[in-house]
């Protein structure tokens, strides 16, 4: 009886609507979290799984030996890769794809790699202006890795100790 | 001049009225637009502050061109028809909830004597309107033929009408401290001083009335009829374009409207708060900034309510409070601390 003048009271003085409202109330004068894009940007891992690259060796030949890892354990089944014998006598790919719309970025091609060869960057701000702009090709991963690869090196440098 | 007054003849007097009336209610009107601009501006940045966000800031300095960017963009949308919809209502709908938002504001006085229209039932009026506008809201949703619109609408009119009992509770206490309908003499009937505006005497009325204002406006936490987890946007949920950003601008416009009576009823209207410093019309604008300010914390502040409880809290504690405490004023004023409520 006495409980329920209490709680009857309690509601009417309205005391855990205010005691909510103190707390937005202080959140309002709070400093703001907010990281405004494309001028501030988060810190991110050396880990970070953003868009494939394929490496070259330091000579200029390319790292893959088209072994098809990459292709089985691919979850998304993004990978698509076919090869064949060249004249030195190595096994190489004609055709190296990745569908960036199915790609999950799971990392599992860059963990199945053997010769670190198919890897994935810190970019994750690209797009694509019409369908298809996503299936990135073999020369569009060869060229990504080309250009970040200093980046790509460092990165897998830092993590080489626990690899 | 010359001209129109021949042109015209002996209606050159009528003429001149209606002329004039117009520029007053185009005086009234577009600032009041550019205020409903604001305030959606001022509640995307209040509820992101209150989140630990900033809210919109890339349109304009500081985001303070974005209304206008969201209205342009509105406007050029298509406005698309649902097939199945009566046509007619379907337009009339959105006119009919924004025109009551606007019309009442031609009873609100701004200032001692800067009122459109200083009529005696100033105040039946204004509940007149807020009450024709829940049609609007009928009509969007029966006129959509979509059973989320449907049971927007439904909910939106069982919600205001109930509210609305209330909120003319709360009136009457008014009422009865004022001993008139009259906005403006409500307003003077608050003079001298903060400790004589009627929210003191009339507290739980005060309390009532703004959370029923909350409920009539359909603003969180009672925004049950346009409960997006549920209904996606009730009523109006097949309107796009302008024709939704006019059923928009209603929801605001009534938001201020119901803030600007809190202010004119509760908190002494134009009138200073302190006897040394001068009555204005700032006053009355600071006064009702707060309370939109309020609007907007409680719906960075509060879940949504369940619909069940909306019924309950606006039936069986609302109505009963007003009731209790009216019959309360009613008999104090019959002994001698009658002063109190004058």
């Amino acid at each position: 009886m006495l409980n329920t003048i209490k709680n009857t009271l309690g509601s009417l003085m309205l005391w855990e609507m205010l005691k909510g409202m103190a707390l937005t109330g202080r959140y309002f004068f709070a400093r703001k979290i907010t990281i405004q894009y494309p001028e501030e940007r988060t810190p991110q891992s050396n880990r970070f799984r953003g868009l494939h690259a394929l490496r070259r060796y330091p000579n200029g030949e390319e790292r893959c030996i088209a072994c098809k890892l990459c292709e089985a354990v691919c979850p998304a089944l993004a990978i698509t890769i076919e090869s064949e014998q060249r004249d030195d006598g190595t096994r190489r790919t004609t055709r190296y794809d990745i569908d960036l719309t199915k790609c999950i970025f799971c990392g599992f091609c860059e963990e199945s790699c053997p010769v670190d060869s198919i890897v994935e960057t810190r970019i994750f701000d690209y797009h694509g202006e019409k369908r298809g702009d996503l299936v990135y090709t073999k020369q569009m991963l060869l060229e990504v890795g080309d250009k970040y690869e200093a980046q790509i090196a460092a990165d897998r440098a830092q993590d080489k100790v626990y690899r | 001049m010359q001209f129109f007054s021949g042109l015209f003849g002996s209606y050159w007097a009528d003429v001149q009225l209606v002329v004039w009336t117009l520029i007053k209610i185009v005086a009234i009107v577009l600032p009041l637009m550019i205020c409903v601009a604001y305030l959606t501006l001022a509640e995307r940045k209040v509820i992101g502050f209150m989140q630990v966000r900033i809210g919109p800031n890339r349109v304009g300095y500081w985001g303070l061109l974005q209304p206008l960017a969201d209205g342009l963009k509105l406007l050029f949308k298509e406005i698309i028809l649902p097939t199945a919809s009566n046509k007619t209502l379907f337009f009339i709908g959105p006119i009919l909830a924004i025109a009551p938002a606007f019309a009442a504001w031609a009873v609100v006085p701004f200032d001692a004597t800067l009122v459109l229209a200083n009529i005696d039932a100033g105040l039946l009026y204004i509940l007149a309107m807020t009450s024709v506008a829940v049609y609007g809201v009928i009509i969007a949703g029966w006129a959509s033929n979509s059973k989320y619109a449907f049971l927007g609408s439904l909910r939106s009119a069982a919600q205001i009408v109930s509210y609305e009992i209330a909120m003319g509770f709360t009136l009457v206490g008014v009422l009865m401290c004022a001993n008139s309908l009259n906005l403006g003499k409500i307003v003077m009937g608050q003079e001298g001083g903060f400790w004589h505006w009627y929210f003191l005497p009339l507290f739980p009325l005060f309390v009532v009335y703004f959370i029923s204002a909350v409920a009539e406006t359909n603003r969180a936490p009672f925004d049950v009829a346009e409960g997006e987890s549920e209904i996606v946007a009730g009523f109006h949920v097949e309107y796009s374009g302008m024709a939704f950003a006019v059923f928009f601008l209603a929801e605001y416009a009534n938001m201020i409207l119901v803030s600007m009576l809190a202010v004119l009823m509760f908190l002494g209207g134009w009138l200073s708060p302190v006897p040394f410093l001068p009555d204005s019309i700032l006053w009355l604008l600071v006064k009702v900034a707060f309370m939109l300010f309020l609007f907007l914390w409680f719906r960075a502040t509060f879940p949504r309510y369940r619909y069940d409880q909306i019924m309950r809290l606006g039936w069986k504690v609302f109505i009963p409070i007003t009731l209790v405490w009216i019959i309360v004023v009613a008999a104090m004023m019959q002994t001698q601390w009658a002063y109190l409520f004058h």
